[in-house]
């Protein structure tokens, strides 16, 4: 994939920013991209501590969301029963609005377990959930014919057959929840009365008119999620480099 | 002529050691009847259909689109039960017509999905798998993916992988019908060969008529759904044959005839 032309949009839409800004726009309280750019710069080592834990809860409540995800969707598929009892309830689930359900959560776990990574578990877990049970669901139904006429145990069908044909749909699981991870850890802090991570210092600096700091946070947030999402795509390519592999083209 | 290279390739790889099979090996299929729940109503696929395999023998079954050879397949296999009718079978394996082959694995190790799902560990089965790519004309391609091989080798090691699973009786599903015309002509003499060197009973479904003479010992025409047996024609012809051959030619128009297929 050739970054440029992403990178050549974006530089279009940074300008067409600073211009309407330069031009009166904005309204005195949008802070060009430069003035963004530079409190990047001069709240460096601010952002930094802030974005420590917040990175830290993000990683950590992925991590769990990802484990607890898996485990749960592979004994919803191994267990018929299993799944038709809580399938409904998964998918319901997801129609929760997740910003209204940040405070009673921390509320509930405020007391030794760390709040935020409870919230951002909760949040991320759904699609993990969602995308692994249907991407086993998915696989082809020849296949699991074929590897019983093999006298095939439901569990060896299920590791050698299912589950590696599932390993995409696991990752598109995951990347979905990577992508709101970073709503999670915000939403997580400014419910939590923390005094640390980008949530909070995002609060402070709004309700003290640090515009242009704001923004920066939201910057950082973004680089974040972006570059883990970039990581993510690339151990899947390493990991499953027959999914990206064209049909017919012989490697050199 | 392709097919005869690959056939001659066939002939000076060494013969491997009979293997062990699941006991005798017959097919027996008595007037056996099948019915699916639709989405307008019941569809019966076979009805009354009857089979009989000897062991060793290779049994082709042509019919037209749509007249349950592949829930015959199935039932011999044990993933269906029958309706009513009675099936007796020795342990069966499957070859669908589409080569399945699992896009992560490499030649060697779908070669030998048969004996992981069985529970035997990786080097055993690779171990296994081994001695036969050359024979199959493989050699080289060990950890190619299956996207990196062409449609006639992607069918030949899905041929193996069911061959690995060690089962007396081989239920073949329109095993080429994907392939080219050449491809196709060069896999049914490979698979003439391999079943000479390697007797299995086989029960082969086709619509290629013609692919049913050149490969079977008989070959048993179904009607359109629901299906069952109308004929049975028996080919003895000497291997390997020719798709020339008068014999083979007379033979074809025999079993199109009963298809109702003007020649």
């Amino acid at each position: 994939m050739r970054p440029w032309p992403t990178l050549l949009a974006l530089l279009v839409l940074l300008g067409a920013w600073e211009l309407y800004v330069d031009l009166g726009g904005g309204r005195g309280v949008l802070p060009p991209p430069h003035a963004v750019a530079s409190s990047i710069w001069t709240d460096r080592s601010l952002l930094w501590s802030n974005f420590r834990p917040t990175a830290e809860a993000m990683l950590l409540g992925i991590l769990v969301a990802a484990v607890v995800g898996l485990a749960l969707a592979i004994s919803m598929h191994l267990l018929p029963w299993l799944r038709r009892a809580l399938y409904p309830l998964v998918l319901a689930s997801q129609t929760v609005p997740i910003v209204l359900l940040a405070p009673p959560l921390v509320l509930w776990f405020g007391f030794g377990l760390k709040p935020e990574l409870v919230v951002i578990a909760v949040i991320s877990f759904f699609s993990i959930v969602v995308t692994t049970l249907n991407a086993l669901a998915a696989v082809d139904p020849d296949l699991i014919k074929l590897s019983r006429s093999f006298d095939g145990s439901r569990l060896r069908i299920f590791r050698h057959v299912e589950l590696p044909a599932a390993m995409p749909g696991v990752f598109t699981g995951a990347k979905i929840a990577v992508a709101v991870s970073g709503i999670g850890a915000v939403l997580a802090e400014q419910s939590s009365g923390t005094t640390k991570g980008l949530g909070y210092l995002f609060e402070i600096s709004y309700s003290q008119l640090l515009i242009p700091r704001t923004w920066a946070i939201i910057t950082v947030l973004s680089l974040f999620t972006i570059a883990l999402f970039i990581a993510l795509s690339a151990a899947e390519r390493l990991t499953l480099p027959w999914a990206y592999q064209p049909r017919g083209e012989i490697p050199a | 002529m392709p097919a005869e290279g690959a056939a001659n390739v066939m002939i000076e790889a060494p013969r491997l050691e009979p293997r062990d099979l699941e006991g005798p090996g017959g097919v027996r299929v008595e007037v056996v009847s099948r019915t699916f729940a639709g989405r307008r109503g019941l569809v019966p696929a076979l009805d009354g259909m009857t089979l009989r395999a000897e062991p060793g023998e290779i049994v082709a079954v042509v019919g037209p689109s749509g007249c349950g050879k592949t829930t015959l397949l199935e039932l011999i296999c044990g993933l269906q039960r029958p309706d009513s009718g009675e099936i007796e079978s020795a342990p069966a394996a499957l070859m669908p017509q589409r080569d399945l082959l699992l896009p992560w694995l490499g030649t060697l190790d779908n070669a030998g999905l048969a004996l992981r799902v069985r529970g035997v560990s990786r080097s055993a089965a690779r171990l296994q798998a081994a001695p036969w790519l050359e024979r199959f004309g493989l050699a080289g391609f060990e950890k190619a993916r299956p996207a990196e091989l062409s449609g006639g080798m992607r069918q030949r090691v899905s041929f193996l992988r069911t061959l690995l699973a060690g089962k007396p009786v081989l239920a073949l599903d329109e095993p080429f019908a994907a392939l080219d015309a050449i491809t196709r002509a060069e896999m049914q003499a490979w698979l003439g060969h391999v079943l000479e060197t390697e007797p299995r009973t086989v029960v082969l479904v086709t619509h290629d008529v013609e692919e049913a003479v050149i490969l079977a010992d008989r070959v048993v025409v179904m009607s359109a759904r629901p299906g069952k047996a109308v004929a049975s024609i028996d080919v003895r012809l000497a291997r390997p044959r020719r798709r020339t051959d008068p014999d083979v030619v007379a033979l074809r128009e025999r079993a199109l005839e009963v298809l109702g297929v003007a020649a």
